[in-house]
C-alpha cells in the first residue's frame, strides 16, 4: 500500500483496489494527505488551518442537533432555547459547545489569517487561495450574525436591527433590501424565519468554499516560515505521518482550552443581556456585537456619517481581497523583512485597540482612539504596504529550506 | 443566437422575480398596518409609546414652550431641513401643533431613542436622545446632532376627532 514519491499507489486490499479503479478516492487521499510533499520547517502556526476545519465540522454537527429542538418563531424561539438548556438531555452541553465553538472558530481563523499576513502566504502564486480565504471569513461573519439572532434575546433582536439597518445606507435600493431582509416593517417573525433558513444553509456553502481553498492550496502546496519554495525532496516531508501528528497535537491543545471554556466559563464570551427575551420597544443600554466582530464595529462607528461608516466597515475587509497586489515586496516571510515585520505587530495592536473601542460606548476618548485606529488600519494597507515593499531592503534569503533548517540545528 | 440568449435572459429574470418578491412582506403582515389611539389621557408635556407595525411610535403632547422652541429654529441649522408645521400635519392637511407623532426608531441604525418616559435623558435639544450612537433630536423630532442622517419619521396619521388618531 505504501508508495514512493510520484509512483501510483498499489492497494493490496481487493475491495479498495476495486473501488479505486472506478472512483479513485483512495489514490486521491494517498496523494493529497499521505505522500503529499510538505515543507519540513512548519511551526505551530501551520496548525490552524486544520484546527479551523475541525471547528467547522464541530459547528455543523452541534448545529444540526440544536436545530432538532429549536423553533424559529418569534413567540417560541427564546423559550425553545431555554428548553434546550434545561429539559433536553445534554442540550446545555451541545448549546454551549455551539456558542463557545463560534468564538473558538473565529479565534482559530484569526490566528490563521495572522499567519498568512506575517509569512506572506497571500503572495504569488497563492493569491486566489488567499481570496477564497477572505470569502470564507465573510461567510463566517454572516453565519455568526444570523446564528446570534436565533435565540431571540435582547441583543439578538437589537443586533439584527442595527446590522440590517446598515443596508439602508445604500443609495436608491437600500430600503428595498432592508424590507427584503425583514419581510415586514421591522425585525420580526418573518425575519427570524428567513435568518434560520440562511443560518442552516451558509455553513454548507462554507464547506464548499473550504474545499476550493484546499484544492487551491494543493496546487502549489503550503507556504512555510521561510517563505521560499521547496527545491526538492530534501526540503519536504510526507504530510502523513509528520503533519497529521503535528496537527493532531496542536488540535488537542486547542481543544483542551476550548473544553475549559465550554465547561467552566461558557457565558464569559457572550452578553448577559441576551438572556432577556427580545423586546422591540426597549433598546438595551448598549448594543455590542460578539468579540470577534468588535474591530469592524469600531470602524463602523468611528465615521460620523452613516453611509461612510458602512463603506469603511466593508472596505476594511474588501482591502484584504486586494492585499496580494497592495504588498509590493517580493519577499514572502517577515523573517527577512526587517522593517515590515514590526508593522505587522503594530497592525495587530491596532486591531486590538479597535476591538477594545468597539466594546465601549462611543464617548470621549474612545471616539478619538477608534478614529485614529481606523485611520491607521487603512494607512497600513493603502500607504505603508505599497511603499515599504519598494524601500525596504530584505535580508538575504537562504539557498534552500534544508540548508536553513540544518544550519539552525548546527548552531 | 442573440435572440435566443436574450429570450433566455428574460426567462431567467422572470423566474427570479417570484423568489425576490417572496421576500416582501406577506398579506397578513401588511394587514396589521394601522393602529387607532385615543390621546385624551395624555397630559400636556407627556408622551406615550404605541406599537405600530412592530415598531414604537411616540405620541407627544407638546407644551407651548416646546412648540415655540421647535418653530424658532432656523432651517439652515438643520441637517435635514423641515419646518415644524410640516411635521405636525395629518393626512387631511390639518395642522395640530400640540401633537407630535413620530416613529420611535433612530434613523441611524434603528435603536429606540430615549426621551418619552419621564426621567429619560432628552438630549441638548429637549426631544430625544439615542443611547446607541449618540444622536440627538429636538422637540419636533428633527435630527440636530450625532450620526443619524434624517429626522425621526412622521408616519401617516389622521385625527378622526380631537382625541382619536389613526396611525398608518
Amino acid at each position: 500500500m505504501a508508495s514512493q514519491h510520484g509512483a501510483p499507489p498499489v492497494f493490496n486490499n481487493k475491495v479498495v483496489a476495486w473501488i479505486d479503479h472506478r472512483l479513485p478516492i483512495f489514490s486521491y487521499l494517498e496523494k493529497e494527505y499521505h505522500t503529499f510533499p510538505t515543507p519540513r520547517n512548519f511551526n505551530y502556526f501551520w496548525n490552524f488551518g486544520a484546527i479551523a476545519t475541525v471547528m467547522l465540522v464541530l459547528m455543523i454537527v452541534t448545529g444540526i442537533v440544536l436545530a432538532m429542538n429549536y423553533t424559529p418563531n418569534s413567540e417560541l424561539a427564546f423559550d425553545s432555547v431555554e428548553r434546550i438548556m434545561r429539559d433536553v438531555p445534554s442540550g446545555w452541553l451541545i448549546r454551549y459547545m455551539h456558542m463557545t465553538g463560534a468564538s473558538f472558530f473565529f479565534a482559530a481563523v484569526y490566528v490563521h489569517i495572522f499567519r498568512g499576513l506575517y509569512y506572506g502566504s497571500y503572495k504569488a502564486p497563492r493569491e486566489l487561495l488567499w481570496m477564497l480565504g477572505v470569502v470564507i471569513l465573510l461567510l463566517m461573519m454572516a453565519t455568526a450574525f444570523l446564528g446570534y439572532v436565533l435565540p431571540w434575546g435582547q441583543m439578538s433582536f437589537w443586533g439584527a436591527t442595527v446590522i440590517t439597518n446598515l443596508f439602508s445606507a445604500i443609495p436608491v435600493v437600500g430600503d428595498s433590501i432592508v424590507t427584503w431582509l425583514w419581510g415586514g416593517f421591522a425585525v420580526d417573525n418573518p425575519t427570524l424565519n428567513r435568518f434560520f433558513a440562511l443560518h442552516y444553509l451558509l455553513p454548507f456553502i462554507i464547506v464548499a468554499v473550504v474545499a476550493l481553498h484546499v484544492v487551491a492550496l494543493h496546487v502549489h502546496g503550503s507556504n512555510n516560515p521561510l517563505g521560499i519554495d521547496p527545491k526538492g525532496p530534501q526540503d519536504t516531508v510526507p504530510f502523513h505521518p509528520y503533519y497529521t501528528m503535528k496537527d493532531g497535537f496542536g488540535l488537542t491543545v486547542f481543544l483542551i482550552i476550548y473544553a475549559a471554556f465550554v465547561f467552566f466559563a461558557p457565558n464569559s464570551l457572550g452578553e448577559p443581556v441576551n438572556y432577556v427575551q427580545a423586546n422591540p420597544l426597549v433598546t438595551p443600554n448598549e448594543i455590542v456585537p460578539e468579540w470577534y466582530l468588535l474591530p469592524f464595529y469600531a470602524i463602523l462607528r468611528s465615521i460620523p456619517d452613516k453611509l461612510g461608516g458602512v463603506i469603511a466597515m466593508f472596505g476594511s475587509i474588501a482591502l484584504l481581497f486586494v492585499l496580494p497586489w497592495l504588498d509590493t515586496s517580493r519577499v514572502r516571510s517577515c523573517t527577512f523583512r526587517p522593517i515590515y515585520k514590526w508593522f505587522v505587530f503594530v497592525l495587530v495592536i491596532d486591531v486590538l485597540v479597535l476591538g477594545y473601542c468597539g466594546a465601549h460606548p462611543p464617548e470621549g476618548g474612545f471616539v478619538i482612539a477608534s478614529r485614529l485606529a481606523t485611520i491607521y488600519y487603512f494607512f497600513h494597507f493603502l500607504v505603508l504596504l505599497p511603499i515599504l515593499g519598494k524601500i525596504e531592503r530584505p535580508l538575504p534569503l537562504p539557498p534552500s529550506i534544508a540548508d536553513a533548517v540544518l544550519k539552525k540545528k548546527a548552531v | 443566437m442573440v435572440a435566443t440568449g436574450a429570450m433566455a435572459a428574460v426567462g431567467a429574470i422572470a423566474t427570479a422575480w417570484p423568489f425576490i418578491n417572496n421576500l416582501n412582506p406577506a398579506a397578513d403582515t401588511l394587514a396589521l398596518s394601522t393602529v387607532e389611539v385615543n390621546v385624551k389621557a395624555i397630559a400636556v408635556g407627556q408622551a406615550i409609546t404605541v406599537k405600530w407595525r412592530g415598531k414604537p411610535v411616540f405620541i407627544r403632547h407638546r407644551t407651548p414652550e416646546e412648540i415655540k422652541e421647535a418653530e424658532a429654529v432656523k432651517l439652515s441649522d438643520l441637517p435635514d431641513p423641515a419646518t415644524d408645521d410640516s411635521r405636525v400635519t395629518d393626512t387631511a392637511k390639518k395642522v395640530r401643533r400640540e401633537w407630535l407623532i413620530v416613529v420611535g426608531v433612530c434613523t441611524h441604525l434603528g435603536c429606540v431613542p430615549l426621551g418619552t418616559k419621564p426621567g429619560d435623558p432628552r438630549g441638548e435639544f429637549g426631544g430625544w436622545f439615542c443611547p446607541c450612537h449618540g444622536s440627538q433630536y429636538d422637540t419636533s423630532g428633527r435630527i440636530r446632532k450625532g450620526p443619524a442622517p434624517k429626522n425621526l419619521l412622521v408616519p401617516d396619521y389622521l385625527f378622526s376627532s380631537d382625541t382619536l388618531v389613526k396611525i398608518g
